[in-house]
């Protein structure tokens, strides 16, 4: 049986209220707040992207697992903000954590999935007894163009997991992935901003896959709503999970330890994960969770995992999601995020 | 070893000076200094200057001055310190003289900085840092000797207006030198309020950037007494290293590097740092100039500021701390300070510092440093 | 352009906080070296900096040099970590008020500067309040 042996969140500080983003654009804030369930947003630093909190995450995921990063044999940073278009992101992460040279690293993208994906390869090889240990990570420092409705919501943030086959801490039951080529949300290469399809980016994108994939899975291990203690969905907004949630028969306490999204953002890659370690960091042994992703294009990626007694004894080796997301914020205003986020044009 | 005397002094206005290149700033100092010594032949240059070759793309200047002065094939070597490039030039030129190697040396520091942008000349300087320990993550000089500051602030209670008092000071005696950049007096107040660079270090702590060469002529002491010359010997020459890296320091605010150099060089004087009737020290920033008289022996370690706040090296004082104006109001083309400290010290010791006189000066002590101290060369000068 | 060798070479030091131990007297050196500092022997063991320390000295820089000059104003220090090593490095997610000598700081792996836009990208350590 593989499972998780070790998970790590990193987010952020620095935050921006709904309130300052509409100020600027001369829109109506409470309804954004009130339409989309979102209050603030997680922010990088100038000096953060999607490698720095990788490594982060990464690091707290190896603190919990308490193993030998020379073992680990494959890292995959899922990301649709990698800093580099052609140079990948797992070997920086790789090397941060001490795991190189005898690893196989890639990067994934798959937008908001692309952790779940590396999650899936992650658990897949161990499963087949290709590596001992594989770490995925979700991250993302994602940007939304500058006076569009994605603005309020783009977030930064990461999640790491290290799936091994002893002392884990979650058992991994089920996998099942949902896909199909469908054009909701996209970015051609050289663009600075994604585009999207407005109210085509609900029904036949994000609620099609995730009840798609959550009714797959649920059948292929024979279980129903009711049989898990928690749930967690993509984030896209507020909204959208509760809204998911009740179509396919779960209850908000199922959906809400694991929902950030309203004081986060969206991390993107780094969504449904954050949302799975915010509920390990809570959950009790015997807990059976459910992960359900969606990255847009689209498809979804859904785990079952049971959580094990081996959760109590690591859970505070490393900071807690819900600490990071509500401890020590810095509110910035719209005129140090533009700045942060490169949105204002320098000189050559 | 023979003794050695500086019979020939040269040095231009210092400042931006745009209309004058490296070469001519350096040739205009050197003649200055060859036709107050009177003499016909040089044997050997030596050349002080920290960075022409990232300041004007030039390097091989040893070669360039020597043609330029009319001398080659003169022997002519250029020497690197950092900021006390110029005094590693005036201990080389020593040691050529004294050794019996050469009789008539000139040595000449210069460095030329305005023919960059801002940028450059902040980068070109940080060469002088720890490029991969503390250039790497955006240290500056302002900010290692601010970090300097804060930590003989906090162990000694150093206070920020002291720190103001050694500019007052500086720019008090320079307004008295005619060469000087800022020939004009600040108060503590001035200091005070102009911008912050690196807290607490704000603009009027800081040395400038500025064009400037400085020159001496060296020779045997007997040629100069044969040449009824004024004879001022330089009599005691130390040099020492340091840790690069602020941080490989045990104390974070004490200049090691000149404790030592000053301890060799009057050791080899035969003299006591009471003895010393002026001193011309490496005010890079107010803070270095506190460190200094402490490393020097002057006041006790961590009375440094106090005794700038109690006049003890005000021009009148008892120890009489850069009556030239020092880097601060001087300036600091780099590879020249040292060269000029030595300038200041022998125009004092003939008696023909003019309104900056220190009376009755017979002794004086040149220190001159790299980086945050990661060299020092110290020279005694005395006057027969 | 400098070439990527330069930052490459330093990867053991800035990612992974490697250091040296001198084999005879102890003496722990952040680089590595050749030659011991303290004892001049020429043989040292492995050694992982601790991650965590104490501010020795600060400043904030708020005239800064060509890759930070966005950056400003930015705060950089020396700790003094707990296994006695001190390290130079920026300051971050801290207010400027915050800082004092003394304050708990820890090490976070973060972006510490570029080739500008299409060059490579250079990460290190810096130090956050604990």
């Amino acid at each position: 049986m593989a499972g998780i042996i070790g998970y790590g969140a990193y987010i952020p500080r620095n935050r921006i209220k709904v309130e300052e983003i509409a100020k600027v654009w001369g829109a109506d804030a409470p309804s954004y707040k009130k339409g989309l369930m979102l209050e603030e947003k997680a922010v990088p630093s100038p000096d953060q992207d999607t490698i720095t909190m990788s490594v982060e995450s990464a690091r707290s995921a190896l603190k919990r697992a308490g193993i030998d990063p020379r073992e680990i044999g494959a890292v995959y940073v899922g990301s649709e903000s990698h800093p580099y278009a052609v140079k990948p992101s797992g070997t920086v992460v790789a090397e941060a954590l001490d795991a190189t040279p005898a690893v196989h690293t890639a990067d994934l993208e798959f937008a908001c999935k692309a952790g779940t994906e590396g999650m899936f390869i992650a658990l897949s090889l161990v499963q087949a007894g290709a590596v001992k240990y594989a770490l995925a990570v979700g991250a993302d420092t994602s940007q939304g163009a500058p006076g569009d409705a994605l603005e309020y919501s783009a977030a930064a943030g990461a999640a790491a997991f290290i799936f091994g086959k002893e002392n884990l801490i979650a058992e991994a039951l089920e996998t099942f992935s949902f896909t199909t080529d469908t054009p909701d949300f996209w970015r051609r290469e050289y663009m600075h901003y994604p585009q999207h399809g407005g109210r085509f980016t609900g029904e036949p994108a994000y609620f099609k896959h995730i009840t798609g994939s959550a009714e797959g899975i649920m059948k292929k291990a024979g279980l129903k709503p009711a049989d898990f203690t928690y749930v967690i969905f993509h984030q896209p907004n507020g909204k959208f999970p509760f809204r998911v949630g009740e179509m396919l028969g779960f209850e908000k306490k199922q959906i809400e330890p694991g929902w950030l999204v309203n004081k986060l953002g969206n991390t993107y890659s780094g969504s449904s994960p954050l949302g799975l370690t915010a509920t390990l960091d809570i959950a009790a042994p015997g807990d059976l969770v459910l992960l359900v992703s969606y990255g847009s294009g689209a498809g979804s990626d859904s785990f079952v995992f049971r959580v094990t007694e081996r959760i109590e004894e690591v859970r505070d080796r490393a900071p807690r999601t819900r600490a990071q997301l509500d401890g020590n914020k810095t509110y910035i205003d719209y005129g140090v995020y533009a700045k942060y986020r490169r949105k204002i044009r320098k000189a050559e | 070893m023979r003794d050695v005397a500086v019979i020939g002094v040269g040095m231009t206005k210092w400042g931006e000076l745009w209309e004058k290149s490296l070469r001519t700033i350096f040739v205009e100092s050197a003649l200055l200094a060859i036709d107050d010594a009177g003499v016909e032949k040089i044997d050997s240059m030596v050349v002080g200057c920290m960075s022409s070759g990232l300041f004007a793309g030039q390097e091989h200047i040893g070669s360039l001055f020597a043609d330029y002065l009319g001398r080659k094939p003169v022997p002519a070597t250029r020497v690197e310190s950092a900021c006390c490039s110029g005094g590693l030039a005036l201990r080389q030129g020593f040691i050529e003289v004294a050794s019996g190697m050469s009789d008539v040396v000139l040595v000449g520091g210069i460095e030329k900085m305005t023919d960059v942008g801002g940028n450059e000349a902040t980068y070109a300087l940080g060469t002088a840092a720890d490029q991969e320990y503390e250039g790497f993550h955006g240290l500056t000089f302002p900010a290692l000797y601010a970090m300097m500051a804060v930590d003989h602030m906090h162990r000694h209670g150093t206070t920020r207006e002291q720190l103001a008092m050694v500019a007052v000071k500086n720019h008090e005696n320079g307004s008295r030198n005619p060469l000087a950049q800022f020939p004009f007096k600040v108060t503590v107040d001035m200091v005070l309020k102009s911008v912050l660079v690196a807290d607490p270090l704000r603009i009027l702590d800081c040395s400038p950037i500025t064009d400037g060469a400085a020159a001496v002529i060296l020779c045997p002491a007997d040629m100069a007494r044969k040449l009824k010359k004024p004879v001022v010997r330089i009599a005691g020459c130390g040099q020492a290293t340091d840790t690069v890296a602020l941080s490989s320091r045990k104390d974070l605010s004490w200049m090691e590097s000149t404790h030592l150099a000053a301890k060799a060089a009057l050791a080899q004087a035969k003299r006591k740092i009471e003895d010393m009737d002026l001193f011309e020290v490496h005010d890079c920033f107010t803070i270095a100039e506190i460190m200094i008289i402490e490393a020097l022996g002057l006041v006790k370690k961590g009375q440094g500021g106090k005794a700038v706040e109690d006049g003890l090296t005000a021009a009148g004082g008892k120890f009489p701390v850069n009556a030239s104006g020092g880097l601060k109001a001087k300036g600091h083309p780099v590879g020249a300070t040292g060269v000029a400290q030595a300038v200041e010290v022998v125009e004092q010791l003939r008696g023909h510092a003019g309104e900056r006189q220190v009376k009755g000066a017979k002794r004086g002590l040149t220190q001159n440093m790299g980086g945050t101290g990661g060299s020092a060369v110290v020279h005694v000068f005395e006057a027969e | 352009m400098q070439s990527p060798a330069r930052s490459w070479r330093e990867i053991p030091q800035r990612y992974r906080l490697e250091a040296a131990k001198c084999a005879k007297c102890g003496f722990i050196c952040f680089p590595p070296r050749l030659v011991c500092p303290q004892c001049g022997a020429r043989e040292f063991g492995p050694h992982k900096l601790a991650e965590s320390g104490k501010i020795l000295t600060y400043t904030v820089i708020r005239v800064a040099p060509q890759p930070f000059c966005d950056q400003s104003p930015y705060a950089v220090g020396i700790a003094e970590l707990d296994d006695g090593v001190k390290l130079t490095a920026q300051i971050v997610d801290c207010d400027p008020a915050a800082l004092k000598v003394g304050l708990r700081v820890r090490i976070e792996f973060r972006k510490v500067s570029e080739e500008g836009e299409p060059g490579v990208i250079y990460y290190g350590y810096k130090l956050v309040p604990e």
